[in-house]
């Protein structure tokens, strides 16, 4: 890779230790890329997450006395305080978390702790180079927004916000970003949950590629394109897709394909979804908690939660919760969402992932959740996976029938 | 035995050597649903599942999952080291880089000739990412 001779000097020590990790990092993936230069990125925003990969990395960059030359926004880990007085999270694993937030603070991250902060805290704009990591953040900045990024680690995203850069390869050259499968959408899409499954059918079906959508004839909204995002980048590798006409970087298929054609064509119909929450579905019966927000709820969502909940009270015996931001829960307090949550006995929890050793208190326990994401970690004994209107039908049951 | 080798260039992404038997996966790969004090994958409906990644020479074809769990899941794989001792794969992707490079793994692709048509589980693959070769001894039982 052709370097400036500021990079150079990154690379040698010269702007401290932990600049010349973060450059490190970044010139292995450009050479495993052939990357030939470096660019300027805008913003990134790094997946942390309070385990020891991450804490592993963020210490030696932070210790090396590195900081975010662009803004770097951060992913939940847990809200420590609050899990600490209502139980004992185990020692060691707390200690990590605490380590993880205080070293992204210490390189002068954003400190969202949001998985969604494309929306609020940290939003690209159209055509920027930028490093985001995180499985929805990926697919949403460069298929929602229109910025470019790869498909970023925690941690080549963090190295990319240190040094202001990233190996340019991938997604932010234009052929790269073509579309691999052709996908027919015949299944009717009709709410947010559909566009969940619809993502979970297609990472899983085609592994790594950039599908292309038709057949969807309603404008997806922002949530029902944050859960396609998510599943689909989870059961599989897309760190992009196209829908010509509500996507905005191809106006129609053949620009999506920019000329060559699919290397598959996938028809999806609504028996393939069905099919899909089929799979998925491996309990019934009795549950002991409700998990929301995976990704993080936006302001919609928990007010969807709230309006739900009005005049109704949790089982006896189901936690309920709904994990969200900071930002949102803000406004979500002074609109009245939160107390109508709590009212009906369920809570609202920011900075927080369900992917936390914060919840091992459900362990055992058989949960449910509108994200096959949060089911598939497997962190609980068993997850029904349903809509929210489910969920919270459950939650007031103490049953999903 | 028969005991034939077949010696393949690589391209090096995370330099090393490693050798081991093959394991190889036609289906992406988490590393976070895999056990992290054995090495066996425990992914509900994984070609894998049951099977153990520890000290082999994996092939497949992808990373997968979110990047969080995908990088921790090979990092704690190493801590007890029960990484793969080298992995193969054809399509290469920044998760699964930075995991190795975390996790110190040596990680080869473009191998010339398709690996899933030259790997098979069992045999004897010695990887030599400085090198930029793959060795391949297959795993032909006695007779």
């Amino acid at each position: 890779m052709n370097l400036t001779r500021e990079e150079e000097k990154m690379l040698n020590g010269e702007f401290g230790q932990g600049t010349q990790s973060a450059i490190e990092l970044l010139v292995a993936i450009g050479d495993a890329y052939d990357a030939e230069q470096m660019i300027p990125i805008t913003r990134a925003h790094a997946a942390s997450s309070g385990q020891e990969g991450d804490l592993y990395f963020v210490e030696l960059l932070a210790n090396g006395g590195a900081k975010c030359r662009v803004p770097t926004s951060t992913n939940p880990v847990y809200d420590i305080k609050f899990f600490h007085k209502l139980y004992k999270v185990p020692s060691y694993e707390a200690e990590v978390a605490q380590r993880v937030m205080e070293a992204y603070k210490r390189v002068g991250a954003i400190l969202s702790w949001s998985c969604i902060p494309y929306l609020s805290e940290n939003i690209p704009l159209f055509g920027e180079a930028v490093a985001f990591s995180e499985s929805s953040a990926t697919p949403y900045v460069n298929s929602v927004i229109g910025a470019t990024t790869n498909r970023e680690a925690a941690q080549s995203a963090l190295a990319a916000g240190v040094v202001g850069k990233t190996p340019k390869y991938g997604l932010h050259i234009k052929e790269n970003r073509k579309g691999t499968v052709l996908i027919k959408v015949e299944a009717a899409l009709k709410d947010s949950f559909d566009y969940t499954l619809l993502g979970q059918f297609i990472g899983k079906r085609i592994g790594f590629g950039i599908p292309v959508l038709i057949g969807i004839m309603r404008r997806p909204s922002t949530e029902e394109l944050i859960n396609f995002c998510a599943m689909s980048n989870t059961s599989g590798a897309v760190p992009m897709f196209y829908i010509p006409g509500f996507t905005v970087e191809a106006q129609t298929v053949k620009e999506a394909f920019q000329g060559d054609k699919p290397r598959d064509k996938i028809i999806v119909t609504d028996a393939e979804l069905k099919r899909t929450w089929d799979e998925l579905q491996t309990a019934s019966g009795k549950i002991d908690f409700v998990m929301l927000g995976c990704p993080h709820y936006t302001l919609k969502q928990v007010a969807e939660a709230a309006k739900l909940l009005e005049r109704k009270k949790i089982h006896r015996g189901v936690s309920f919760w709904i994990c969200t931001s900071a930002t949102t829960k803000t406004l979500a307090e002074k609109m009245g969402y939160v107390d109508a949550i709590e009212n009906a006995g369920g809570s609202v929890v920011v900075d927080t992932c369900i992917d936390e050793p914060c919840w091992s208190m459900y362990k055992d326990k058989v949960g449910m959740t509108d994200s096959p994401k949060c089911a598939y970690y497997r962190r609980f004994k068993d997850v029904v996976v349903a809509g929210l209107e489910d969920c919270v039908e459950a939650a007031v049951k103490g049953k999903y029938e | 035995m028969k005991n034939e080798e077949i010696r393949l260039k690589c391209h090096k992404i995370v330099g090393g050597y490693g050798e081991g038997k093959a394991l190889v996966s036609h289906e992406p790969i988490c590393f976070y649903l895999t056990d992290p004090k054995t090495g066996i994958v425990r992914e509900k409906d994984h070609e894998l599942l049951g099977k153990n990644l520890a000290n082999t020479v994996l092939v497949f074809p992808s990373g997968k999952a979110s990047s969080v769990v995908q990088i921790d899941g090979l990092f704690k794989l190493a801590s007890h080291n029960l990484a793969p001792s080298a992995m193969i794969v054809k399509d290469i992707e920044t998760v699964l880089i930075v995991s190795a490079v975390i996790a110190k793994v040596p990680l080869v692709d473009r191998l010339e000739k398709d690996p899933f048509q030259v790997i098979h589980t069992g045999d004897r693959v010695k990887v030599d990412a400085e090198k930029g070769t793959v060795t391949v001894g297959s795993c032909i039982p006695q007779s």
